[in-house]
């Protein structure tokens, strides 16, 4: 098709023309079309190049850390490379906080807690973050180009998505801050503190609004530290908070790997950790936390069911199951990466599904047109990479997008595996890529158990006419998000937060609200 | 199967966010132009309006001969012979519309003469009307039998069935009256009569396209689609032409397959075309206006 889809003498298996059907059987009712999947013609029409401007962005050499509203120097002076993942050059170094600037930066965090924020009049505080969405919403292009530029996602869904809803957050989260009164009815609240915030490579500028935004408007100061691999977005958001003059140390950002994570969960004068990332880190700060008894907040891992019942609009549910796992390249905690399939349209279902993933357009990052970018880094294309291994060696069917991937950064193509049951670790682990497991079911109290039977619980789909059964499905589902005919939708007023391993504490919405707040009466 | 109008609309919404900028942009619009069926239907319509138009099918830009000409040209069944005799020795059709366009709503047997006297006419192609009434009654079968007759009256004629998506509310009836007239034999399934609004949008379109594509998938013929009504911006027609790409393949992206009705729309193309070649927008005097 384009030039970034040509098709390769890769082995993989296309699905047959009734496969699965007694021969013979003509069946007119569209439903159950006998689809068969033809290989791309002859490119009539290529798009060209379509690169988002991006000269204009100058990146210094190094960053440093943004502690007590200024850049300080690390106290070891060690600086980590931070890679484009699209094409493994090296875009500036970034900080690496040790213990002592860790704990600089809590006590910045609480001399500003001390001295300015807890003493700030709500209706300030809201100011403030109102400022920093306008910010948010000025320089969005930048940012956009910033969030690709470093975590290798499509410039299409950071211009679309990440940034507008980083933006939304403070925006919804502004309107809170002189209205808590209103949020706790009948009792009295007041800020924790400090917060320790510790947040994810999939959506940097996202997940520090998420984190950043209530935490300031219930009246908390922060040190955010964002992950190793993507910090520039972070960085730029602490010069916007510079801007916008924001009392010095309200808001810290320390850059770093696991040792800054660690010594900021480890640090004494913290009243309070939200960390999202993964369930193995998350088990290791809830059991800091527990010796400490610090409250903390975890948005974990998931393996989230979308569940396709043959009453379905096709169509439209090959589409929410291509967003729900392929968005973001599949780098999405509430992932739609088990396909729970009714049987009865299980190969129409894989025959669309194969079909429209050949459309995806599998590219630069930076081109408006590319539909799935680079894999964030090393370390997540060889888990991803092993754990398809595992799908292949235990005789799941592998089909995937037939396409050339660039020679050089982090690839890897739109996957999905048929014949997967619940035992299979494709069907249990969490991969964070762009693999699909597909699995079926025969009525509706099957696709709740199935769905139900896994450690975590963080979201799911249910894609049926019949809105009836969709409501039912829905509360039967034990998973904080349960999107009907749709899937991966983001408001800043909706609550999310996991059930099981996918964690604990809501975020977003009102709910977002209660983990930043003491009450009090 | 039904279709969920959120999602269709979303998917459509993101179609028409590719950037189709240089090569792309002249490639895609001269496509446009060769899967252009350049309309007139209006009651003012005379023979000597006709035949300027014609004109204009043939050789869309006299300052760019390399341009292809449009598909066909589409008018009324009285002013069939007057574009048959200026298209001659062309490869440009002749697309009447019948039945008692735009409503539909006149007997029977009239609406079957129409279309044959379009025929004898000379007509290559005929763009007929639903009974939108009867669809919406229930009547399916009425529906079909018509569309049936229709075809069988007018072989060896290309027949469009125009469901005017804009009266029939939903997408799930969309999707069941492309099906129903598929069924019935019709070669391309169209959109709009252009006479009523909303006519041709991207997710009515997408919702038909993929109807075609699994028609033809799940063992029937290819069905053409054509979208018509209110297209009148290059830019619109690049959507088009993305939706039909990435829901059809690029195999789709031919006057057999895919057809846009529109009259304004040509100029506005040449006008794209005209600065991709020159660097400049030209003011629309330099444009003819047949």
């Amino acid at each position: 098709m384009s030039t970034n889809l040509k098709t390769t003498s890769r082995k993989t298996r296309r699905p047959a023309a009734g496969e699965g059907r007694p021969a013979g059987v003509r069946l007119t009712a569209d439903v159950d079309a006998r689809i068969t999947v033809t290989a791309p013609g002859a490119a009539v029409w290529q798009y060209a190049p379509a690169p988002e401007a991006h000269e204009y962005i100058r990146l210094a050499p190094q960053y440093d850390l943004f502690v007590g509203g200024t850049w300080v120097r690390p106290a070891r002076e060690r600086y980590a490379p931070v890679i484009d993942p699209s094409t493994e050059n090296v875009l500036t170094h970034a900080a690496e906080a040790e213990e002592a600037d860790v704990d600089r930066a809590v006590r910045a965090a609480r001399t500003a807690y001390e001295k300015y924020w807890r003493r700030c009049p709500p209706a300030s505080r809201a100011k403030y973050l109102f400022r920093i969405a306008r910010a948010i919403t000025e320089r969005s292009r930048e940012l956009a180009v910033l969030e690709s530029l470093n975590g290798g996602k499509p410039i299409r869904e950071s211009r679309d998505v990440d940034i507008p809803l980083a933006a939304a957050h403070f925006f919804y989260y502004a309107g809170w801050a002189d209205k808590l009164g209103y949020a706790f009815r009948n009792t009295e609240v007041e800020p924790l503190g400090v917060a320790g915030q510790i947040i994810p490579w999939n959506f940097p500028l996202l997940m520090a609004a998420w984190k950043i935004a209530p935490a300031l408007a219930c009246g908390n100061t922060v040190v955010l530290k964002p992950a190793e691999t993507t910090p520039l977005t972070a960085l730029w958001l602490a010069e916007i908070i510079r801007h916008a003059d924001l009392p010095p140390g309200v808001v810290n950002i320390v850059t770093g790997g696991p040792q800054t994570g660690s010594a900021l969960v480890t640090h004494p004068g913290l009243d309070k950790i939200a960390f999202t990332g993964s369930t193995e880190v998350g088990k290791d700060i809830a059991r800091a936390c527990a010796r400490l008894g610090r409250p903390v907040t975890l948005e974990l891992g998931g393996k989230a069911a979308n569940i396709i019942f043959d009453d379905a609009p096709l169509d439209q549910a090959v589409e929410g199951i291509v967003n729900g796992i392929f968005f973001n390249q599949g780098h999405v905690c509430c992932a739609g990466s088990r396909l729970l399939v009714q049987e009865s349209v299980h190969d129409v279902v894989v025959a669309k599904l194969y079909r429209r993933m050949q459309t995806l357009r599998i590219g630069p990052p930076l081109d408006k047109n590319t539909d799935v970018g680079a894999i964030n880094s090393r370390a997540q294309l060889e888990k991803i990479q092993s754990l398809v291994k595992s799908g292949e060696e235990a005789g799941c069917t592998r089909y995937e997008t037939q396409c050339v991937l660039p020679s050089r950064g982090y690839w890897f193509r739109p996957t999905f595996f048929t014949g997967v049951a619940l035992s299979h670790r494709i069907a249990r682990e969490e991969i964070f890529g762009p693999v699909l497991s597909v699995m079926t079911f025969r009525t509706p109290d099957e696709a709740v158990e199935k769905a139900n039977n896994t450690r975590y619980g963080l979201s799911a789909g249910v894609w049926t006419d019949k809105g009836s059964k969709n409501f039912e499905v829905a509360a039967r589902l034990r998973a904080g998000v349960v999107w009907g005919n749709t899937y991966n939708k983001f408001d800043p007023t909706s609550a999310f937060g996991g059930y099981k391993e996918s964690g604990f504490g809501r975020e977003g919405g009102l709910f977002g609200l209660a983990p930043y707040v003491r009450r009090v009466s | 199967m039904s279709v969920d109008a959120v999602g269709l609309e979303e998917r459509a919404a993101v179609l028409a966010t590719r950037s189709i900028k240089k090569q792309s942009k002249i490639v895609g619009l001269r496509l446009a132009i060769a899967c252009m069926d350049l309309t007139t239907l209006e009651g003012k319509d005379t023979p000597q309006r006709v035949r300027q138009l014609c004109r204009k099918a043939v050789t869309p830009d006299i300052d760019d001969p390399d341009l292809p000409s449009v598909a066909a040209v589409c008018v009324y069944p009285t002013l069939v012979r007057e574009a048959k005799d200026a298209l001659a020795g062309t490869q440009v059709k002749v697309a009447s519309v019948a039945t008692a366009f735009p409503s539909g709503l006149a007997p029977a047997h009239v609406k079957l003469q129409e279309a044959k006297e379009a025929v004898a006419a000379g007509a290559d192609e005929i763009d007929m009307v639903i009974d939108r009434g009867a669809f919406l009654a229930g009547r399916y079968r009425e529906v079909a039998n018509e569309i049936a007759a229709i075809k069988d009256a007018t072989r060896p004629a290309l027949l469009k069935v125009i469901l005017e998506t804009g009266e029939l509310g939903t997408y799930d009836n969309v999707r069941r009256a492309a099906w129903l007239a598929m069924e019935a034999g019709a070669d391309f399934i169209k959109t709009s009569t252009g006479k009523i609004h909303p006519a041709a949008t991207l997710p009515v379109a997408l919702a038909m396209l993929e109807a075609a594509r699994d028609f033809e998938q799940c063992g029937g013929r290819r069905v053409g689609v054509k979208v018509a009504g209110g297209i009148r911006t290059a830019k619109q027609a690049l959507q088009y032409l993305v939706v039909v790409k990435e829901t059809m393949g690029d195999e789709y992206l031919s006057p057999a397959t895919f057809r846009i009705g529109a009259s304004a729309l040509l100029n506005d193309v040449l006008m794209q075309l005209t600065k991709e070649r020159s660097g400049v927008y030209q003011s629309e005097d330099y444009f003819t206006k047949d």
